[in-house]
């Protein structure tokens, strides 16, 4: 085989011009600024977590007694708190969320679709803490009135839904949070069924199927890993919500089965001590709260994300 | 199953799609009807253009909350849109082989870090360093959370300008650098407004990263070194408060700030209604 000797410089694939090798110096910066600021925010946390971790060990994930005053700290009513409010929060959410995404993909006439995927865009955009406004002086008075004295008498014999309604607890959290994360489930499983190929659903309707059937066959299959994708991204949502949360959710560092009782969540107890936090463990062990909800979030959406690239690729940004 | 049955499952599960989505959006409807009943009432022209008076007195307004606000997003942009659109101008453009799938898989991560975590960032990198909480905190953790989402949209928006237009500029001998900076950037400048609109929208509603870096104040911006008032710090302190007047004033405060978003976020919509069709 003969090989053609090429210039050295023809292959070089650095630019020669001197402004675009700024230029590109330049983005590349940009880009490498965006990545260092991410392994900062570990570092910093990691750092000033330390005290706390060594102190506490793995003790503070399993432990409950949250004592300022005596510098004893354990995380687990917070980490049970949002866990709990979280998981309530897909209950609700991911039925609607999906089967929205369905309507506005696949089965809506087509005049409808634009508007309706403008107002799922606009309930993702009211801030949190209006969310929160309206669940202190609505939601919350609502079930305390109605809703939990009704659950209570029909469903009682559970534990879940036992004690007094108080209105803000675990169960106002969680619809507050089912509300606040059923639009980006929506509106990352809109994208991910519109990013099925159409030939999966030509090939269904040659066939004879009806539109629900071409989706349920060919369209829910094929963007399965996708779909649960979205629902990954909804649960980290919801994991580090904060605003909304703690006005609702009745902020007790306690773990009560009934869904009725108030509890308190990782990024509640943040937002409510952190300016209070008057010793340095204190405020190493909030920090340490801190960055376990910054690795299971990072944990959770680099999943979310790996799945639902496998559907519609890694370069169309699935905007939240 | 016979055809008439495949076509009642059908229709009936339209309905159950169309129903689903119906109560995705009614939340919008019944907390926009709760604000405009409840905030309506409270906003006036002193609650524009006064400060908050002393706990106890009625009256007064929210006006430095939203001068902080303003200041706040100011603030984010500035340091965050340069940096934000020159990645995403890097993450289109370039033909690195391994930084550019790291950037944009960190771009996405730090999308979904909760904003509160942001705003513990800020304050051990700023307010410990400066002893003090400040605007300048703020403004750094809200130019943290606009970061992902302009560096994404300027890259999605960058890559839908036409190969065809940076082939005729670099065909006419124009130094790459000229083309990005000059034919690029430009073609793609709608789309990257709607994003950077976006992204304003998200942030001015952002309470929990405020609460230890810009802190509130219930005075005048005094310098980016102190305590600012924000609108969200303000209507979460107002309504956890026990005074009723308070509360109409919290109302009043959430109806401004829904204002200021959906006005942010429908502008977002008319700067591109018509250019690219590939925008959503």
């Amino acid at each position: 085989m003969s090989v053609v000797a090429i210039p050295h410089t023809a292959v070089r694939t650095a630019p020669r011009n001197l402004g675009d090798r700024i230029l590109r110096g330049v983005l590349r910066l940009a880009a490498l600024v965006l990545v260092l600021l991410v392994a900062a925010i570990v570092v910093e946390m990691l750092c000033t977590a330390l005290p706390a971790m060594h102190k506490f060990g793995w003790r503070f994930v399993v432990t409950s007694t949250w004592d300022p005053v005596a510098e004893r700290f354990g995380a687990l009513p917070f980490v049970y708190g949002t866990v709990v409010s979280s998981l309530l929060a897909l209950l609700i959410a991911v039925p609607l969320g999906v089967g929205a995404a369905i309507y506005l993909a696949e089965l809506a006439p087509a005049w409808i679709r634009p508007p309706l995927a403008f107002l799922v865009e606009l309930v993702a955009a009211v801030p949190s803490v209006i969310y929160g406004l309206w669940g202190i002086f609505v939601l919350a008075p609502l079930l305390r009135t109605w809703v939990q004295p009704f659950l209570g008498a029909t469903l009682g014999f559970l534990p879940l839904f036992q004690g007094p309604p108080y209105g803000v607890g675990m169960l106002a959290a969680g619809i507050i949070l089912a509300i606040m994360v059923v639009p980006f489930i929506t509106a990352v499983s809109r994208e991910v069924l519109l990013a099925v190929p159409n030939t999966q659903r030509e090939a269904a309707l040659a066939l004879g199927a009806t539109r629900w059937e071409t989706t349920r066959m060919a369209v829910l299959r094929y963007g399965r890993s996708g779909l649960v994708g979205a629902i990954l991204l909804g649960l980290g949502r919801a994991l580090g919500e904060t605003m909304a949360v703690t006005m609702v959710i009745g902020n007790r560092p306690e773990v009560a089965l009934s869904l009725f009782a108030p509890g308190y969540t990782m990024a509640s107890v943040i937002a409510n001590e952190f300016t209070e936090a008057t010793s340095d463990l204190y405020l190493s062990a909030l920090i340490e709260i801190g960055l376990l909800l910054f690795v299971v979030t990072v944990i959770v959406n680099a999943l979310a994300r790996l799945l639902v690239w496998s559907v519609g690729g890694p370069v169309k940004a699935i905007r939240e | 199953m016979t055809p008439a049955a495949r076509r009642g499952i059908n229709i009936v599960m339209s309905g159950v799609a169309a129903l689903a989505a119906a109560l995705v959006v009614l939340p919008l409807l019944v907390i926009f009807g709760f604000l405009l009943w409840q905030g309506a009432s409270a906003v006036n022209v002193d609650f524009f253009l006064h400060l908050p008076k002393p706990v106890g007195e009625a009256g007064g307004g929210m006006a430095n909350a939203i001068v902080g606000t303003l200041i706040l997003v100011v603030l984010a942009a500035a340091l965050g849109l340069p940096l934000g659109i020159f990645g995403g101008l890097y993450l289109a453009e370039s033909r690195d082989r391994r930084l550019p799938w790291l950037a944009r898989f960190v771009a996405d991560v730090l999308n979904g870090v909760p904003s509160i975590v942001i705003g513990i960032f800020a304050y051990t990198v700023i307010v410990l360093p400066m002893k003090r909480f400040s605007a300048l905190a703020g403004g750094f953790a809200l130019a943290v959370i606009m970061l992902p989402i302009v560096v994404r949209t300027s890259e999605e928006m960058v890559r839908l300008v036409p190969s065809s237009m940076r082939e005729a500029a670099l065909a006419l001998g124009i130094p790459e650098w000229k083309v990005l900076l000059r034919v690029v950037l430009p073609t793609a400048r709608a789309g990257i407004i709607t994003g950077v609109m976006v992204a304003i929208a998200r942030v001015a509603g952002e309470t929990a990263p405020l609460l230890f870096t810009a802190f509130g104040n219930r005075f005048w911006h005094q310098g980016l070194d102190q305590p600012i008032a924000a609108l969200p710090l303000q209507i979460f302190a107002y309504a956890i408060a026990p005074y009723d007047d308070w509360h109409r004033q919290a109302w009043a405060g959430a109806l401004t700030l829904i204002g200021l978003v959906f006005v942010v976020s429908l502008a977002a919509r008319v700067v591109t209604s018509g250019r690219f069709t590939g925008v959503r």
